[in-house]
């Protein structure tokens, strides 16, 4: 049975409580009140439209529709921008609140693979941890070809003005391709992460096993 | 009459002096007004020129006092001669104060002073001091109809001001609706948990207290008489009647809960499972009485899942229910969730709203019921299908835009019903065709249908209860005197006069109580209630002119006059306010009050001088409400804005009391326009009178054919609604009226 079913099973018609227990900050979200204001506060909503604004998802919580909440990329769009925690009556800590369900979608293996934000923070952290620094020119390589090749280098072309400038400032090394700088500990580093995912890991077994 | 003898005293004060020719006011009051004495003063509202006044009084045998100087409405103080006729002609608000001080505006500056204390001198000539009513009478004892939390708060609260009560409860116990509550919404820090209801206490206080005698199983046969000599029959379960001397009536009937079985589509009465807040709390009391766990009523299974379902039949546009919020469901549907929470958080509560309504501290019983984790969700219920044991409920998700989501498995739904007045007989139905002079029309969609029962058998003419307003809650002016009913010396209090809750019952108690108190005390005095308190004028009527037409028993607003056997009107003063409704109403003209009648007012009218066509001075009428429109005149006056110099304003009592003939007289004058200012009128009223202006409105509405037998425009008549905020509309509207009818030109009976 994989994580996601068999958490499933356990809340079975209690996604509010699911959220509750397994969500960062997951159980602030029964007080909503349904004012609205943080999606009318939202900046990114008005941008590209969030399919189901904060509000909008918290109700859906409450109205159990599991597999509609944690599939959604709504809450991946969220860009900490904190502008509806200001703003919250009920002093919900929504910011949180988005990413403690996307985190929890994540950890089920829902998450909507290929939304832009999701890729990036997975390429994101790959990338600075592998040397303990950002590799800049990858990172940025990494996002243009997350939709294959041919995607890659029609993006690529579009923002080479920026790239020759970026050159000419010296700015940009295309040296770095090739392996790039480095952290002075470099293993250093690569314990103290292993560590922390060791003890977050088993955190968050204790709490998907209750 | 004995005989009068009248001064004028004009005022050189608040710059008065500056801007008005006094001497030449002094020789107006002489030769027009023919005041045998008249004198002017530096400062009329000082200690030395009421001294003089005063002194005239004693000395020279001054009856009557005509003061030229602020409005009516400043100074009362001062110019206070209990014993004499005053008239006051507004010279400071209505003259100096609205005119711009240039030498151009002069002339018709003073000629408009000069209008005032002409009127006033008439006007003082017609008036005598008003004597007070004799027809008095000295209980001080309160009847409180309806023992729940208002009437029981009511009769505590008399009693601590040291009057006695006498209760009388339909039933055979005390608490009315609270009384059926497991626990009530709290009222006090920290607003987290259902409270104890306090009624036990209560109804021990009020059995305890040797000031209130209770009657149970008990209602009103009869109640006849006045405030202050009330004389009420209750009828007891026995069949023994109890005659009781009453000096004035709170009555808290309070309310019944909308009948579900109206609403079959949500399940009422389709399902035992189904069931309104009454309901509810009879599961809760039972279960608190057991083993705490509130059981489903079909099965006695215990409820696992409870919906509850808001404004069920209320706020209903489309006419078929309730129209209105009762106020107090959301709460209710809160503390009852929290009944299922507090004892086992495993239930499943769901309240299905369309906004909740939690004013006030209810925003923290509120949050409480979030955190015990009772779900809300935003929609309206469409359906409730029952279904053996279980219920489906559908509905519309308002924030999910889900037309068609349902929650199933519920065991028991309860409907948030709402609140219907316990108001007695819609005695408006049945007298309304009268005064509108048409045919009953059939009654408003939305009504609740006439409750057969009077509550207080009222011996009235106009009918055995108090008038109510909309939806069978009574009628009180809502805005300034909300416990006031269109019978004076009865108050209604609770929920039979708007939805409330128990909160706001109490404070309804409280008001109510020391309202009626006053009433009865005004009354002995032969005063009275307000919105003319401490008034000791009254109608009176000649009733060797009467010829029977009934109008005044009719309009009265306050139900005042009652019919002998000959049918001739009488007038129960004590129940009467004052407005002069009764006055205008009359064709023969034969009521008035001392200080008030068809003849001060007329003889203002007369009074003004008006100049002939060639002139280019017109002349407008206004006759303004005192209530609203003259504060808002004086107003417009101490913010400075001006207005045309050419109105002559006549304070009236109430739009109500204007007779047909002043404007006719004012017409054939040669008065170019009059002016009525009025308050609004129609449900959203705001006459001080409740009914008076629109009553006023009705007689007017015939003026076009006075017009047009005198062959007159019909711009020659304004009728028009001022309320007292009024201060910069006001101007305006006298000064457009002033410019059309310099359109219409000048009145051809100027100079006859
Ligand atoms: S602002 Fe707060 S209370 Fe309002 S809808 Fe958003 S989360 Fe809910
Ligand atoms: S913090 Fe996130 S959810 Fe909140 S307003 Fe900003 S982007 Fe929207
Ligand atoms: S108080 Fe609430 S349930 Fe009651 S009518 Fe008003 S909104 Fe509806
Ligand atoms: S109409 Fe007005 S003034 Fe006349 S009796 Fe009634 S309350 Fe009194």
């Amino acid at each position: 049975m994989s994580a996601n079913t068999a958490l499933a099973e356990k809340y079975r018609n209690n996604f509010l409580k699911e959220i509750e227990e397994q969500v960062e900050m997951g159980d602030w979200v029964k007080m909503c009140m349904q004012c609205g204001v943080c999606s009318g506060s939202c900046p990114t909503n008005f941008q590209s439209a969030w399919e189901h604004p904060p509000q909008e998802l918290f109700m859906m919580i409450r109205a159990g529709k599991r597999e509609e909440v944690l599939t959604s990329s709504s809450m991946w769009n969220c860009t900490s921008c904190y502008n509806c925690i200001v703003r919250c009556p009920r002093k919900l800590p929504i910011t949180h609140i988005m990413h403690g369900i996307a985190e929890y979608a994540h950890r089920l293996g829902m998450a909507p693979k290929m939304q832009p934000t999701r890729f990036f923070s997975g390429l994101f952290w790959k990338n600075c941890t592998h040397t303990g620094r950002v590799n800049e020119l990858k990172l940025s390589m990494g996002l243009y070809f997350k939709d294959g090749l041919g995607a890659g280098i029609k993006e690529g072309m579009k923002m080479k003005d920026v790239a020759i400038g970026l050159l000419k400032a010296k700015r940009l090394n295309p040296f770095e391709l090739f392996g790039g700088h480095k952290c002075k500990d470099q293993k250093g580093i690569q314990a103290m992460l292993k560590k922390a995912y060791e003890i977050e890991r088993s955190r968050k077994a204790a709490k998907m096993a209750g | 009459m004995a005989d009068i003898k009248v001064a004028a005293y004009i005022c050189k004060g608040c710059g008065l002096g500056e801007r008005l020719d006094t001497d030449a006011l002094v020789k107006i009051a002489q030769k027009d007004g023919k005041v045998p004495l008249a004198k002017s003063h530096d400062f009329l509202c000082n200690a030395d020129g009421v001294a003089m006044i005063k002194n005239d009084i004693a000395n020279e045998g001054v009856t009557h006092i005509m003061i030229g100087a602020c409005s009516r409405r400043a100074k009362t103080e001062a110019f206070f001669f209990p014993e004499n006729a005053v008239a006051r002609a507004n010279l400071r608000e209505g003259v100096v104060w609205i005119r711009p001080d240039t030498e151009e505006a002069r002339e018709t500056t003073q000629d408009m002073a000069e209008d005032y204390i002409r009127m006033g001198c008439a006007e003082v000539k017609a008036m005598t001091a008003p004597g007070g009513n004799t027809n008095t009478g000295t209980s001080k004892t309160l009847l409180v109809v309806g023992g729940g939390v208002t009437g029981m708060t009511t009769a505590i609260e008399a009693s601590k001001t040291g009057y006695s009560v006498v209760l009388v409860e339909k039933s055979g116990e005390l608490g009315g609706w609270a009384g059926k509550l497991y626990k009530r919404t709290p009222v006090h820090e920290p607003f987290k948990s259902p409270a104890d209801t306090g009624v036990a206490d209560l109804a021990s206080q009020v059995m305890g207290d040797s000031n209130i005698k209770v009657y149970l199983n008990a209602t009103i046969a009869k109640t006849d008489g006045a405030p202050g000599r009330f004389v009420v029959d209750i009828a007891t379960e026995s069949g023994a009647t109890h005659t009781e001397d009453i000096g004035a009536i709170v009555q808290a009937t309070g309310f019944t809960l909308y009948d579900m079985n109206k609403l079959p589509e949500l399940g009422g009465g389709k399902s035992p499972n189904v069931i309104d807040q009454a309901g509810l709390e009879a599961l809760a009391k039972a279960a608190a009485a057991g083993d705490g766990i509130i059981r489903r009523p079909s099965d006695n299974q215990p409820v696992k899942s409870v919906v509850f379902v808001q404004c069920a039949g209320q706020r209903d546009p489309t006419g078929t229910h309730l129209s209105y919020c009762s106020g107090f469901c959301c709460n209710a549907s809160i503390k009852q969730a929290m009944y299922f929470k507090d004892t086992n958080p495993g239930v499943d509560t769901t309240i299905i709203y369309t906004d909740l309504r939690t004013p006030g501290n209810g925003e923290d019983f509120y949050r409480s019921a979030q955190e015990k984790g009772v779900i809300f969700t935003k929609g309206k219920v469409a359906e409730v299908v029952p279904n053996g044991n279980t219920s489906t409920v559908k509905f519309n998700d308002l924030i999910l835009g889900d037309t068609d989501a349902s929650m199933v498995d519920v065991d028991l739904v309860v409907l948030a019903t709402g609140q219907v007045a316990n108001s007695g007989i819609n005695i408006d139905a049945l007298t309304k065709p009268q005064v509108e002079g048409q045919e009953g029309e059939p009654s408003a969609v939305g009504t609740v249908e006439v409750k057969p029962i009077s509550i207080l058998n009222l011996t009235y003419r106009q009918g055995p209860d108090v008038p109510q307003l909309k939806q069978g809650f009574t009628d009180s002016h809502f805005i300034c005197f909300p416990y006031e009913t269109r019978r004076t010396g009865i108050y209604t209090a609770g929920p039979v006069r708007r939805p409330m809750d128990i909160a706001q019952a109490r404070e309804d108690a409280t008001g109510a109580a020391l309202k009626a108190i006053q009433a009865l005390e005004n009354a002995e005095l032969g005063r009275a209630a307000h919105p003319r308190s401490g008034d000791l004028s009254f109608p009176k009527v000649r009733l060797e002119g009467c010829t029977q037409c009934k109008r005044c028993t009719v309009e009265c607003p306050f139900g005042a006059i009652d019919e002998d056997e000959k049918r001739f009107p009488v007038f129960n003063e004590s129940r009467c306010r004052r407005c002069g409704t009764c006055m205008g109403a009359c064709p023969v003209r034969v009521i008035s009050f001392e200080n008030y009648s068809v003849n001060t007012v007329g003889a203002q009218i007369k009074a003004v001088d008006i100049p002939d066509e060639f002139s280019e001075k017109p002349r407008i009428l206004i006759l303004a409400c005192e209530n609203d429109a003259y504060p808002a005149l004086d107003m417009a006056g101490m913010s400075r804005n001006e207005y045309s110099a050419f109105v002559r304003i006549i304070p009236i009592r109430c739009l109500g009391s204007v007779n047909t003939i002043w404007i006719t007289d004012a017409l054939n004058a040669g008065y170019d326009g009059v002016m009525l200012m009025g308050c609004k009128s129609g449900d959203e009223y705001q006459c001080h009178f409740v009914k008076g202006s629109e009553l006023g409105r009705v007689r007017m509405s015939k003026i076009d054919d006075t017009l047009k037998t005198l062959n007159l425009e019909s711009e020659r008549v304004r009728d028009l609604e001022v309320a007292i905020t009024d201060i910069e509309r006001v101007p305006d509207m006298i000064n457009k009226y002033a410019a059309e009818l310099v359109a219409v030109g000048p009145s051809p009976f100027k100079g006859f």
